[in-house]
Protein backbone atom coordinates (compact mmCIF):
# COMPACT_ATOMS: atom_id res chain seq x y z
CA UNK A 1 0.00 0.00 0.00
CA UNK A 2 1.24 3.21 -0.81
CA UNK A 3 -0.04 6.72 0.27
CA UNK A 4 -1.45 8.81 -3.13
CA UNK A 5 -1.27 12.33 -3.19
CA UNK A 6 -4.43 12.73 -5.63
CA UNK A 7 -6.05 10.74 -3.40
CA UNK A 8 -5.21 12.44 -0.27
CA UNK A 9 -6.20 16.01 -1.63
CA UNK A 10 -9.80 14.61 -2.41
CA UNK A 11 -9.90 13.15 1.22
CA UNK A 12 -8.60 16.81 2.21
CA UNK A 13 -11.13 18.57 0.01
CA UNK A 14 -13.92 16.53 1.56
CA UNK A 15 -12.85 17.27 5.33
CA UNK A 16 -13.62 21.41 4.10
CA UNK A 17 -17.06 20.00 4.98
CA UNK A 18 -16.47 19.71 8.61
CA UNK A 19 -16.57 22.16 10.57
CA UNK A 20 -15.82 22.60 14.44
CA UNK A 21 -19.58 22.74 15.47
CA UNK A 22 -18.24 25.34 18.28
CA UNK A 23 -16.63 27.69 16.31
CA UNK A 24 -18.08 27.12 12.86
CA UNK A 25 -15.13 27.20 11.12
CA UNK A 26 -13.74 23.80 8.59
CA UNK A 27 -11.53 21.87 10.45
CA UNK A 28 -8.98 21.96 7.83
CA UNK A 29 -8.82 25.81 8.08
CA UNK A 30 -8.62 25.37 11.94
CA UNK A 31 -5.34 23.03 11.49
CA UNK A 32 -6.66 20.09 12.65
CA UNK A 33 -6.10 17.60 9.91
CA UNK A 34 -2.65 16.59 10.14
CA UNK A 35 -2.29 13.82 7.46
CA UNK A 36 -5.08 12.11 5.01
CA UNK A 37 -4.09 9.68 2.99
CA UNK A 38 -5.85 7.13 0.52
CA UNK A 39 -4.09 3.85 -0.34
CA UNK A 40 -4.42 2.30 -3.91
CA UNK A 41 -7.14 0.17 -2.78
CA UNK A 42 -8.94 2.82 -1.53
CA UNK A 43 -8.32 3.00 2.39
CA UNK A 44 -8.42 6.17 3.49
CA UNK A 45 -6.59 7.63 6.92
CA UNK A 46 -6.98 10.63 8.50
CA UNK A 47 -5.36 11.92 11.45
CA UNK A 48 -6.82 14.89 13.43
CA UNK A 49 -5.60 16.96 16.46
CA UNK A 50 -7.39 19.37 18.75
CA UNK A 51 -5.56 22.47 20.77
CA UNK A 52 -5.89 20.65 23.78
CA UNK A 53 -6.10 17.45 25.81
CA UNK A 54 -8.80 18.46 27.41
CA UNK A 55 -10.83 20.11 24.31
CA UNK A 56 -14.90 19.06 25.24
CA UNK A 57 -15.32 15.03 24.10
CA UNK A 58 -18.88 16.21 22.73
CA UNK A 59 -17.80 18.20 19.89
CA UNK A 60 -14.64 16.10 19.43
CA UNK A 61 -16.44 13.22 18.76
CA UNK A 62 -18.42 15.21 16.59
CA UNK A 63 -16.03 16.53 14.30
CA UNK A 64 -14.37 13.02 14.28
CA UNK A 65 -17.53 11.28 13.20
CA UNK A 66 -18.37 13.96 10.97
CA UNK A 67 -14.87 12.95 9.29
CA UNK A 68 -15.73 9.66 9.17
CA UNK A 69 -19.05 10.56 7.18
CA UNK A 70 -17.45 13.02 4.66
CA UNK A 71 -14.20 10.63 4.10
CA UNK A 72 -16.67 7.21 3.38
CA UNK A 73 -18.65 9.29 0.63
CA UNK A 74 -15.62 9.94 -1.52
CA UNK A 75 -15.73 8.48 -4.57
CA UNK A 76 -13.43 5.38 -4.60
CA UNK A 77 -13.21 5.04 -0.57
CA UNK A 78 -13.65 1.47 0.39
CA UNK A 79 -12.55 2.19 3.81
CA UNK A 80 -12.12 5.03 6.20
CA UNK A 81 -10.13 5.50 9.36
CA UNK A 82 -10.23 9.06 11.44
CA UNK A 83 -7.88 8.83 14.62
CA UNK A 84 -7.93 11.64 16.74
CA UNK A 85 -4.56 12.17 18.75
CA UNK A 86 -3.35 13.78 22.00
CA UNK A 87 -6.90 13.99 23.32
CA UNK A 88 -8.18 12.37 27.24
CA UNK A 89 -10.82 10.48 25.04
CA UNK A 90 -9.04 9.43 22.31
CA UNK A 91 -9.75 6.28 22.96
CA UNK A 92 -13.35 6.29 23.37
CA UNK A 93 -14.07 8.65 20.45
CA UNK A 94 -11.53 7.09 18.26
CA UNK A 95 -13.36 3.22 18.59
CA UNK A 96 -17.00 5.02 18.79
CA UNK A 97 -16.98 6.46 15.71
CA UNK A 98 -15.20 3.63 13.96
CA UNK A 99 -18.23 0.87 15.66
CA UNK A 100 -20.48 3.79 14.48
CA UNK A 101 -21.61 3.47 18.25
CA UNK A 102 -23.45 6.56 18.38
CA UNK A 103 -22.10 9.32 21.39
CA UNK A 104 -24.28 7.75 24.61
CA UNK A 105 -22.97 4.07 23.83
CA UNK A 106 -18.60 5.33 23.15
CA UNK A 107 -19.45 7.04 26.46
CA UNK A 108 -21.09 4.08 28.59
CA UNK A 109 -22.51 5.81 31.97
CA UNK A 110 -20.96 9.21 31.02
CA UNK A 111 -23.75 10.46 28.39
CA UNK A 112 -27.44 9.62 28.62
CA UNK A 113 -27.92 11.58 24.97
CA UNK A 114 -26.74 12.07 21.44
CA UNK A 115 -25.62 15.65 20.47
CA UNK A 116 -28.32 16.52 18.02
CA UNK A 117 -29.51 19.28 20.28
CA UNK A 118 -26.29 21.07 21.18
CA UNK A 119 -25.42 20.82 17.37
CA UNK A 120 -28.40 22.79 16.90
CA UNK A 121 -27.64 25.39 19.72
CA UNK A 122 -24.56 26.27 18.22
CA UNK A 123 -26.08 26.14 14.27
CA UNK A 124 -28.39 29.16 15.53
CA UNK A 125 -25.39 31.20 17.30
CA UNK A 126 -23.61 30.48 13.96
CA UNK A 127 -27.08 32.44 12.65
CA UNK A 128 -26.87 35.19 14.45
CA UNK A 129 -23.22 35.33 14.19
CA UNK A 130 -23.90 35.43 10.19
CA UNK A 131 -26.40 37.68 10.79
CA UNK A 132 -24.14 40.14 12.17
CA UNK A 133 -21.79 39.48 8.92
CA UNK A 134 -23.93 41.01 6.15
CA UNK A 135 -26.10 42.67 8.02
CA UNK A 136 -23.05 45.11 9.65
CA UNK A 137 -21.89 46.68 5.75
CA UNK A 138 -25.47 47.35 4.98
CA UNK A 139 -25.34 49.28 8.23
CA UNK A 140 -22.03 50.49 7.33
CA UNK A 141 -23.15 51.79 3.92
CA UNK A 142 -26.14 53.84 5.68
CA UNK A 143 -29.02 51.40 6.06
CA UNK A 144 -31.71 52.01 8.44
CA UNK A 145 -32.13 48.85 10.67
CA UNK A 146 -35.60 49.18 10.88
CA UNK A 147 -35.38 48.98 6.81
CA UNK A 148 -33.36 45.20 7.22
CA UNK A 149 -37.02 44.34 8.75
CA UNK A 150 -38.38 44.25 4.98
CA UNK A 151 -35.59 42.94 3.20
CA UNK A 152 -35.02 39.08 1.93
CA UNK A 153 -31.87 37.12 1.41
CA UNK A 154 -32.34 37.45 -2.34
CA UNK A 155 -31.94 41.37 -2.26
CA UNK A 156 -28.31 41.19 -0.67
CA UNK A 157 -25.80 41.36 -2.97
CA UNK A 158 -24.06 37.71 -3.34
CA UNK A 159 -21.21 37.81 -0.70
CA UNK A 160 -19.52 34.18 0.66
CA UNK A 161 -21.04 35.65 4.06
CA UNK A 162 -24.36 35.24 2.72
CA UNK A 163 -23.97 31.86 1.32
CA UNK A 164 -23.07 30.91 4.72
CA UNK A 165 -25.96 32.16 6.39
CA UNK A 166 -28.26 30.67 3.88
CA UNK A 167 -26.18 27.52 4.29
CA UNK A 168 -26.40 27.33 8.46
CA UNK A 169 -30.28 28.61 8.23
CA UNK A 170 -31.26 25.39 5.52
CA UNK A 171 -29.59 22.96 8.06
CA UNK A 172 -31.81 23.95 10.59
CA UNK A 173 -34.55 23.53 8.87
CA UNK A 174 -35.24 27.75 8.75
CA UNK A 175 -36.32 29.65 5.48
CA UNK A 176 -33.57 30.43 3.76
CA UNK A 177 -34.38 30.98 -0.20
CA UNK A 178 -34.68 34.27 -1.74
CA UNK A 179 -38.22 35.03 -0.80
CA UNK A 180 -37.39 34.46 3.36
CA UNK A 181 -36.56 37.59 5.51
CA UNK A 182 -33.60 38.65 6.34
CA UNK A 183 -34.37 39.05 9.83
CA UNK A 184 -35.53 35.18 11.36
CA UNK A 185 -35.42 34.39 15.49
CA UNK A 186 -33.54 31.65 14.96
CA UNK A 187 -35.04 29.41 17.31
CA UNK A 188 -38.24 29.66 15.57
CA UNK A 189 -38.03 31.23 11.93
CA UNK A 190 -40.64 33.92 12.59
CA UNK A 191 -39.46 36.89 11.23
CA UNK A 192 -38.12 39.97 13.47
CA UNK A 193 -40.51 42.55 14.68
CA UNK A 194 -39.78 46.27 14.21
CA UNK A 195 -39.46 46.77 17.93
CA UNK A 196 -37.18 43.88 18.59
CA UNK A 197 -34.29 44.81 15.24
CA UNK A 198 -32.05 46.81 17.70
CA UNK A 199 -31.83 44.46 20.22
CA UNK A 200 -31.47 41.26 17.32
CA UNK A 201 -28.99 43.26 15.93
CA UNK A 202 -26.86 43.79 19.00
CA UNK A 203 -27.68 40.57 20.02
CA UNK A 204 -26.42 39.65 16.38
CA UNK A 205 -23.09 41.63 17.19
CA UNK A 206 -22.57 40.06 20.36
CA UNK A 207 -22.56 36.98 19.37
CA UNK A 208 -20.43 37.56 16.88
CA UNK A 209 -17.69 38.37 18.67
CA UNK A 210 -18.18 35.32 21.35
CA UNK A 211 -17.40 33.20 18.92
CA UNK A 212 -14.68 35.21 17.19
CA UNK A 213 -12.82 35.48 20.17
CA UNK A 214 -13.09 31.94 21.20
CA UNK A 215 -11.84 30.90 18.21
CA UNK A 216 -8.77 32.76 18.54
CA UNK A 217 -8.02 31.57 21.70
CA UNK A 218 -8.05 27.72 20.15
CA UNK A 219 -5.77 28.73 17.49
CA UNK A 220 -3.28 30.24 19.42
CA UNK A 221 -3.49 27.20 22.22
CA UNK A 222 -2.82 24.82 18.95
CA UNK A 223 -0.18 26.20 17.88
CA UNK A 224 1.45 26.47 20.83
CA UNK A 225 0.62 23.27 21.10
CA UNK A 226 2.35 22.25 18.33
CA UNK A 227 3.99 24.90 16.36
CA UNK A 228 3.08 23.02 12.95
CA UNK A 229 1.02 23.91 10.42
CA UNK A 230 -2.00 21.46 9.55
CA UNK A 231 -3.39 20.22 6.21
CA UNK A 232 -4.87 23.35 4.61
CA UNK A 233 -4.90 25.35 7.34
CA UNK A 234 -5.80 29.41 7.26
CA UNK A 235 -4.85 32.43 8.94
CA UNK A 236 -7.38 34.16 10.58
CA UNK B 1 -0.67 49.47 43.35
CA UNK B 2 0.32 50.51 40.33
CA UNK B 3 1.00 53.83 39.42
CA UNK B 4 0.95 55.57 36.08
CA UNK B 5 1.08 59.54 34.95
CA UNK B 6 0.18 60.43 38.20
CA UNK B 7 -2.88 58.18 38.70
CA UNK B 8 -2.57 55.48 41.57
CA UNK B 9 -4.54 52.08 40.87
CA UNK B 10 -5.64 49.92 43.97
CA UNK B 11 -5.42 46.30 42.21
CA UNK B 12 -7.15 43.82 43.67
CA UNK B 13 -6.67 39.97 41.74
CA UNK B 14 -9.59 38.37 42.22
CA UNK B 15 -8.76 34.96 40.67
CA UNK B 16 -5.59 33.66 41.35
CA UNK B 17 -3.84 30.46 42.58
CA UNK B 18 -1.23 28.39 44.67
CA UNK B 19 -0.89 24.80 43.02
CA UNK B 20 1.58 22.24 43.14
CA UNK B 21 0.82 20.34 39.71
CA UNK B 22 4.24 18.28 39.63
CA UNK B 23 4.75 14.49 39.47
CA UNK B 24 5.37 14.10 43.03
CA UNK B 25 1.53 14.96 43.12
CA UNK B 26 -0.13 12.98 40.61
CA UNK B 27 -2.32 10.85 41.78
CA UNK B 28 -1.57 6.96 40.91
CA UNK B 29 -3.25 5.90 37.83
CA UNK B 30 -4.35 9.05 37.05
CA UNK B 31 -1.05 10.59 35.72
CA UNK B 32 -1.78 11.44 32.14
CA UNK B 33 -5.07 13.04 33.72
CA UNK B 34 -2.57 15.38 36.14
CA UNK B 35 -0.27 15.71 32.99
CA UNK B 36 -2.93 16.65 30.89
CA UNK B 37 -4.27 19.40 32.67
CA UNK B 38 -1.45 21.32 33.69
CA UNK B 39 0.08 21.04 29.74
CA UNK B 40 -3.55 22.23 29.02
CA UNK B 41 -2.81 25.49 31.56
CA UNK B 42 0.82 25.60 30.39
CA UNK B 43 -0.68 26.35 26.67
CA UNK B 44 -2.67 28.92 28.43
CA UNK B 45 0.31 30.74 29.46
CA UNK B 46 1.70 30.35 25.79
CA UNK B 47 -1.25 32.87 25.09
CA UNK B 48 0.57 35.86 26.85
CA UNK B 49 3.99 37.72 25.66
CA UNK B 50 6.63 35.57 25.23
CA UNK B 51 8.97 36.91 27.91
CA UNK B 52 6.12 35.82 30.62
CA UNK B 53 6.27 32.50 29.39
CA UNK B 54 7.45 29.92 31.90
CA UNK B 55 9.34 26.52 31.98
CA UNK B 56 6.69 23.38 31.94
CA UNK B 57 8.93 22.34 35.19
CA UNK B 58 8.59 25.31 36.77
CA UNK B 59 4.72 25.85 35.74
CA UNK B 60 3.84 22.82 37.33
CA UNK B 61 5.33 24.16 40.88
CA UNK B 62 6.42 27.60 41.96
CA UNK B 63 6.99 28.49 45.03
CA UNK B 64 5.87 30.57 47.78
CA UNK B 65 8.81 32.80 46.92
CA UNK B 66 8.02 33.48 43.26
CA UNK B 67 4.20 33.83 43.51
CA UNK B 68 5.32 36.64 46.38
CA UNK B 69 7.35 38.43 43.74
CA UNK B 70 5.62 38.06 40.93
CA UNK B 71 2.15 39.08 41.93
CA UNK B 72 3.08 41.61 44.95
CA UNK B 73 6.17 42.74 44.17
CA UNK B 74 6.49 42.80 40.54
CA UNK B 75 2.78 42.46 39.75
CA UNK B 76 1.17 45.39 41.69
CA UNK B 77 -1.18 43.39 43.45
CA UNK B 78 -2.54 45.21 46.59
CA UNK B 79 -4.69 41.93 47.61
CA UNK B 80 -4.98 38.42 46.21
CA UNK B 81 -7.61 36.71 45.92
CA UNK B 82 -6.94 32.81 46.37
CA UNK B 83 -9.75 30.27 44.41
CA UNK B 84 -9.42 27.19 45.07
CA UNK B 85 -9.55 24.16 42.93
CA UNK B 86 -9.48 20.84 44.45
CA UNK B 87 -9.11 18.30 41.88
CA UNK B 88 -8.27 15.11 44.65
CA UNK B 89 -9.07 12.37 41.84
CA UNK B 90 -6.42 13.63 39.94
CA UNK B 91 -3.87 15.13 42.43
CA UNK B 92 -3.05 13.42 45.81
CA UNK B 93 -3.32 16.61 48.10
CA UNK B 94 -5.89 18.61 45.55
CA UNK B 95 -4.21 20.85 42.89
CA UNK B 96 -4.90 24.20 44.68
CA UNK B 97 -7.29 23.62 48.00
CA UNK B 98 -8.00 26.26 50.55
CA UNK B 99 -5.93 24.64 53.14
CA UNK B 100 -2.79 24.96 50.57
CA UNK B 101 -3.76 28.35 50.16
CA UNK B 102 -4.33 29.30 53.21
CA UNK B 103 -1.01 27.59 54.96
CA UNK B 104 1.25 29.52 52.87
CA UNK B 105 -1.27 33.00 52.92
CA UNK B 106 -0.98 33.05 56.55
CA UNK B 107 3.02 33.88 56.80
CA UNK B 108 1.89 37.34 54.68
CA UNK B 109 -1.08 38.81 56.80
CA UNK B 110 -3.15 40.99 55.15
CA UNK B 111 -2.30 40.01 51.30
CA UNK B 112 -4.60 37.47 50.72
CA UNK B 113 -7.96 36.21 51.20
CA UNK B 114 -9.14 33.12 50.98
CA UNK B 115 -12.27 31.79 49.12
CA UNK B 116 -13.12 28.28 49.48
CA UNK B 117 -15.52 25.80 47.88
CA UNK B 118 -18.40 23.64 47.58
CA UNK B 119 -20.20 21.03 46.19
CA UNK B 120 -24.39 20.45 46.56
CA UNK B 121 -23.33 16.86 46.08
CA UNK B 122 -21.45 16.07 49.36
CA UNK B 123 -25.23 16.80 51.48
CA UNK B 124 -24.75 17.34 55.06
CA UNK B 125 -20.53 16.42 55.39
CA UNK B 126 -19.95 19.62 52.35
CA UNK B 127 -22.11 22.25 54.93
CA UNK B 128 -19.87 20.89 57.33
CA UNK B 129 -16.59 21.60 55.97
CA UNK B 130 -17.89 25.35 54.72
CA UNK B 131 -19.02 26.01 58.15
CA UNK B 132 -15.04 24.97 59.33
CA UNK B 133 -13.55 26.83 56.44
CA UNK B 134 -15.53 30.30 57.03
CA UNK B 135 -14.47 29.67 60.38
CA UNK B 136 -10.55 28.36 60.16
CA UNK B 137 -9.96 30.87 56.91
CA UNK B 138 -12.43 33.39 57.32
CA UNK B 139 -13.70 32.90 54.02
CA UNK B 140 -16.08 35.50 52.11
CA UNK B 141 -16.75 33.82 48.71
CA UNK B 142 -16.64 30.22 47.40
CA UNK B 143 -15.59 29.12 43.87
CA UNK B 144 -18.03 26.96 42.05
CA UNK B 145 -17.75 24.28 39.06
CA UNK B 146 -20.66 23.06 38.39
CA UNK B 147 -19.46 20.75 35.37
CA UNK B 148 -17.75 18.76 37.81
CA UNK B 149 -18.49 15.39 36.96
CA UNK B 150 -18.21 12.79 40.00
CA UNK B 151 -19.17 9.65 40.44
CA UNK B 152 -21.58 8.99 37.90
CA UNK B 153 -23.09 12.27 38.05
CA UNK B 154 -22.53 14.44 35.43
CA UNK B 155 -22.59 17.83 36.72
CA UNK B 156 -25.20 19.81 38.68
CA UNK B 157 -26.55 23.67 38.50
CA UNK B 158 -26.84 26.15 41.07
CA UNK B 159 -30.67 26.11 40.60
CA UNK B 160 -30.73 22.33 42.40
CA UNK B 161 -32.97 22.34 45.61
CA UNK B 162 -29.18 20.95 47.04
CA UNK B 163 -27.57 24.27 45.64
CA UNK B 164 -30.19 25.81 47.38
CA UNK B 165 -29.11 24.82 50.62
CA UNK B 166 -25.78 25.87 50.47
CA UNK B 167 -26.34 29.13 48.65
CA UNK B 168 -29.03 29.58 51.95
CA UNK B 169 -25.88 28.28 54.44
CA UNK B 170 -23.07 30.99 52.57
CA UNK B 171 -25.59 33.85 53.57
CA UNK B 172 -26.01 32.56 57.02
CA UNK B 173 -22.11 32.20 57.41
CA UNK B 174 -21.67 35.69 55.56
CA UNK B 175 -20.33 35.00 52.70
CA UNK B 176 -20.85 37.10 49.67
CA UNK B 177 -19.31 36.10 46.59
CA UNK B 178 -20.03 33.39 44.19
CA UNK B 179 -17.88 32.95 42.15
CA UNK B 180 -18.91 30.46 39.43
CA UNK B 181 -16.90 28.71 36.73
CA UNK B 182 -17.97 29.38 33.56
CA UNK B 183 -16.05 28.42 31.00
CA UNK B 184 -13.95 26.07 29.01
CA UNK B 185 -14.65 22.88 30.26
CA UNK B 186 -14.62 18.75 30.30
CA UNK B 187 -17.64 17.65 31.32
CA UNK B 188 -20.31 16.67 31.43
CA UNK B 189 -19.99 15.29 28.14
CA UNK B 190 -23.45 14.93 26.84
CA UNK B 191 -24.89 18.85 28.50
CA UNK B 192 -24.49 22.27 27.29
CA UNK B 193 -21.19 22.95 29.84
CA UNK B 194 -21.36 25.79 29.45
CA UNK B 195 -24.88 26.66 30.35
CA UNK B 196 -25.07 30.18 32.70
CA UNK B 197 -28.79 30.16 32.86
CA UNK B 198 -28.73 28.72 36.36
CA UNK B 199 -27.15 31.82 37.27
CA UNK B 200 -30.14 33.62 36.18
CA UNK B 201 -32.66 31.31 38.99
CA UNK B 202 -29.99 31.91 41.61
CA UNK B 203 -29.06 35.82 41.29
CA UNK B 204 -32.82 36.41 41.40
CA UNK B 205 -33.47 34.04 44.28
CA UNK B 206 -30.48 35.55 46.50
CA UNK B 207 -30.30 39.22 45.99
CA UNK B 208 -27.60 39.33 48.63
CA UNK B 209 -25.23 37.64 46.99
CA UNK B 210 -23.03 38.71 44.40
CA UNK B 211 -22.35 36.22 41.39
CA UNK B 212 -19.23 36.84 39.46
CA UNK B 213 -19.17 34.65 36.31
CA UNK B 214 -15.55 33.69 36.45
CA UNK B 215 -14.56 33.42 32.69
CA UNK B 216 -17.77 35.09 31.16
CA UNK B 217 -18.84 32.13 30.42
CA UNK B 218 -16.41 31.71 27.51
CA UNK B 219 -16.90 30.26 24.81
CA UNK B 220 -20.49 31.86 25.81
CA UNK B 221 -19.77 34.89 26.26
CA UNK B 222 -23.24 36.49 24.62
CA UNK B 223 -25.56 34.03 26.72
CA UNK B 224 -23.60 35.52 29.84
CA UNK B 225 -24.34 38.96 29.02
CA UNK B 226 -27.76 38.87 28.07
CA UNK B 227 -28.47 37.07 31.61
CA UNK B 228 -26.13 39.73 33.13
CA UNK B 229 -27.96 42.84 31.63
CA UNK B 230 -31.32 41.44 33.42
CA UNK B 231 -29.45 40.38 37.21
CA UNK B 232 -27.90 43.42 39.25
CA UNK B 233 -25.92 41.01 41.38
CA UNK B 234 -24.01 39.15 38.62
CA UNK B 235 -20.86 40.70 37.57
CA UNK B 236 -18.04 39.60 34.57
CA UNK B 237 -14.74 38.31 36.08
CA UNK B 238 -12.12 38.85 33.95
CA UNK B 239 -9.93 36.11 34.21
CA UNK B 240 -8.77 34.74 30.98
CA UNK B 241 -10.48 37.36 29.59
CA UNK B 242 -7.30 39.69 29.94
CA UNK B 243 -4.76 37.00 29.75
CA UNK B 244 -5.91 35.33 27.16
CA UNK B 245 -6.99 37.88 24.90
CA UNK B 246 -5.28 41.34 25.39
CA UNK B 247 -2.06 40.13 23.65
CA UNK B 248 -2.26 37.35 21.62
CA UNK B 249 -5.86 38.87 20.03
CA UNK B 250 -5.66 42.77 20.51
CA UNK B 251 -9.14 43.22 18.21
CA UNK B 252 -10.76 40.31 19.90
CA UNK B 253 -9.76 41.86 23.56
CA UNK B 254 -11.39 45.12 22.17
CA UNK B 255 -14.66 43.75 21.00
CA UNK B 256 -15.28 41.08 24.39
CA UNK B 257 -14.39 44.56 26.38
CA UNK B 258 -16.95 46.51 24.31
CA UNK B 259 -19.67 44.15 24.76
CA UNK B 260 -18.88 43.65 28.70
CA UNK B 261 -18.62 47.22 29.06
CA UNK B 262 -21.77 47.94 26.74
CA UNK B 263 -24.49 44.74 28.65
CA UNK B 264 -22.70 44.13 31.96
CA UNK B 265 -20.57 47.83 32.82
CA UNK B 266 -17.40 49.47 33.97
CA UNK B 267 -18.74 48.93 37.84
CA UNK B 268 -19.27 45.09 37.05
CA UNK B 269 -15.91 44.23 35.95
CA UNK B 270 -13.37 42.32 37.92
CA UNK B 271 -9.90 41.92 36.97
CA UNK B 272 -8.38 38.39 37.91
CA UNK B 273 -4.74 37.18 36.65
CA UNK B 274 -5.21 33.88 36.78
CA UNK B 275 -1.99 33.33 38.23
CA UNK B 276 0.09 31.21 37.75
CA UNK B 277 -1.43 30.95 34.46
CA UNK B 278 -0.68 33.96 33.81
CA UNK B 279 1.43 37.16 35.69
CA UNK B 280 0.10 40.09 36.58
CA UNK B 281 2.16 42.57 35.71
CA UNK B 282 2.04 42.68 32.16
CA UNK B 283 -2.06 42.54 32.29
CA UNK B 284 -2.23 45.70 34.81
CA UNK B 285 0.12 47.34 32.93
CA UNK B 286 -1.46 46.38 29.66
CA UNK B 287 -5.14 47.45 30.84
CA UNK B 288 -3.94 50.99 32.18
CA UNK B 289 -2.98 51.45 28.60
CA UNK B 290 -5.07 49.50 26.53
CA UNK B 291 -7.95 51.70 24.64
CA UNK B 292 -9.94 50.55 21.71
CA UNK B 293 -8.02 50.55 18.25
CA UNK B 294 -8.58 53.36 16.12
CA UNK B 295 -11.59 52.19 13.68
CA UNK B 296 -15.37 52.32 13.09
CA UNK B 297 -16.22 49.21 14.58
CA UNK B 298 -14.89 50.30 17.82
CA UNK B 299 -16.68 53.81 17.68
CA UNK B 300 -20.07 52.86 19.33
CA UNK B 301 -18.79 51.01 22.30
CA UNK B 302 -18.62 52.23 25.53
CA UNK B 303 -15.85 54.60 26.07
CA UNK B 304 -12.85 53.65 28.88
CA UNK B 305 -11.79 56.21 31.05
CA UNK B 306 -9.31 56.57 34.07
CA UNK B 307 -11.88 56.07 36.68
CA UNK B 308 -13.33 52.90 34.28
CA UNK B 309 -9.59 51.16 34.60
CA UNK B 310 -9.26 51.86 38.58
CA UNK B 311 -12.85 50.47 39.01
CA UNK B 312 -12.11 47.40 36.98
CA UNK B 313 -8.63 46.60 38.59
CA UNK B 314 -9.48 46.90 42.10
CA UNK B 315 -12.01 48.87 43.27
CA UNK B 316 -15.21 46.97 42.05
CA UNK B 317 -13.51 43.78 43.66
CA UNK B 318 -12.57 45.96 46.93
CA UNK B 319 -15.96 46.94 47.36
CA UNK B 320 -17.42 43.32 46.90
CA UNK B 321 -14.93 41.85 49.46
CA UNK B 322 -14.60 45.15 52.09
CA UNK B 323 -11.53 45.92 51.29
CA UNK B 324 -10.25 49.09 53.09
CA UNK B 325 -9.11 51.57 49.72
CA UNK B 326 -5.96 53.91 50.67
CA UNK B 327 -7.57 57.59 50.69
CA UNK B 328 -5.09 58.34 47.27
CA UNK B 329 -6.96 55.83 45.27
CA UNK B 330 -10.25 55.88 45.64
CA UNK B 331 -12.30 58.08 43.20
CA UNK B 332 -13.35 61.44 43.35
CA UNK B 333 -16.73 62.62 43.65
CA UNK B 334 -18.43 62.31 40.22
CA UNK B 335 -16.74 59.41 39.04
CA UNK B 336 -19.10 56.86 40.21
CA UNK B 337 -19.30 54.20 42.50
CA UNK B 338 -17.58 50.94 42.07
CA UNK B 339 -19.70 47.38 41.69
CA UNK B 340 -23.07 50.09 41.73
CA UNK B 341 -25.64 47.13 41.04
CA UNK B 342 -27.35 49.22 38.10
CA UNK B 343 -24.56 50.44 35.98
CA UNK B 344 -25.26 46.82 33.58
CA UNK B 345 -27.09 47.87 30.42
CA UNK B 346 -31.07 47.25 30.67
CA UNK B 347 -31.25 46.08 34.05
CA UNK B 348 -33.91 48.22 34.99
CA UNK B 349 -36.42 47.64 31.96
CA UNK B 350 -35.87 43.98 31.61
Amino acid sequence: MSASVTGGSRILAALEAVRDPELDEPITSLGFVTSCTVSLDGDAQVRLRLPTYFCAPNFAFLMVADAYDAVSVVEGVRSAEVVLEDHFAAAAVNSGVAARAGFARSFDGEAVGELHELRADFLRKAVMAGTDQVCRPLLAAGSDPLALVAMTLGELPASRELERLRQRRAELGLPAGDSAPLLIEPSTGAPVRDDAVPLHLRRARTTRVSIEANTGICRGMLRHRYGTRGLGEEDQ
Amino acid sequence: MYEKNGEKYFVVDSHMHYWNAAPDNWVEGAEQYARGWIECFHAYQGLGPPETHWTIEHFQKYSEDDLMKDVFEDGYVDVAIFQPTYLTEWYKEGFNTTERNATMGERHPGKFIYNTRWDPRDGEDGLKSLRHNVERYRSRGVKLYTAEWRQGSRGWTLKDPEAYRYLEACQELGIKNIHAHKGPTIWPLDKDAFDVSDVDHAATDFPGLNFIVEHVGLPRIEDFCFLATQEPNVYAGLSVVIGGLMHARPKFFAKVMGELLFWVGEDKMTFGSDYGIWEPKWQVEGLVDWDYPDEEEFSDYPRVSTASKKKILGLNAARLYDIEVPPECRLATGEGTPAAQDAAQGVSSA
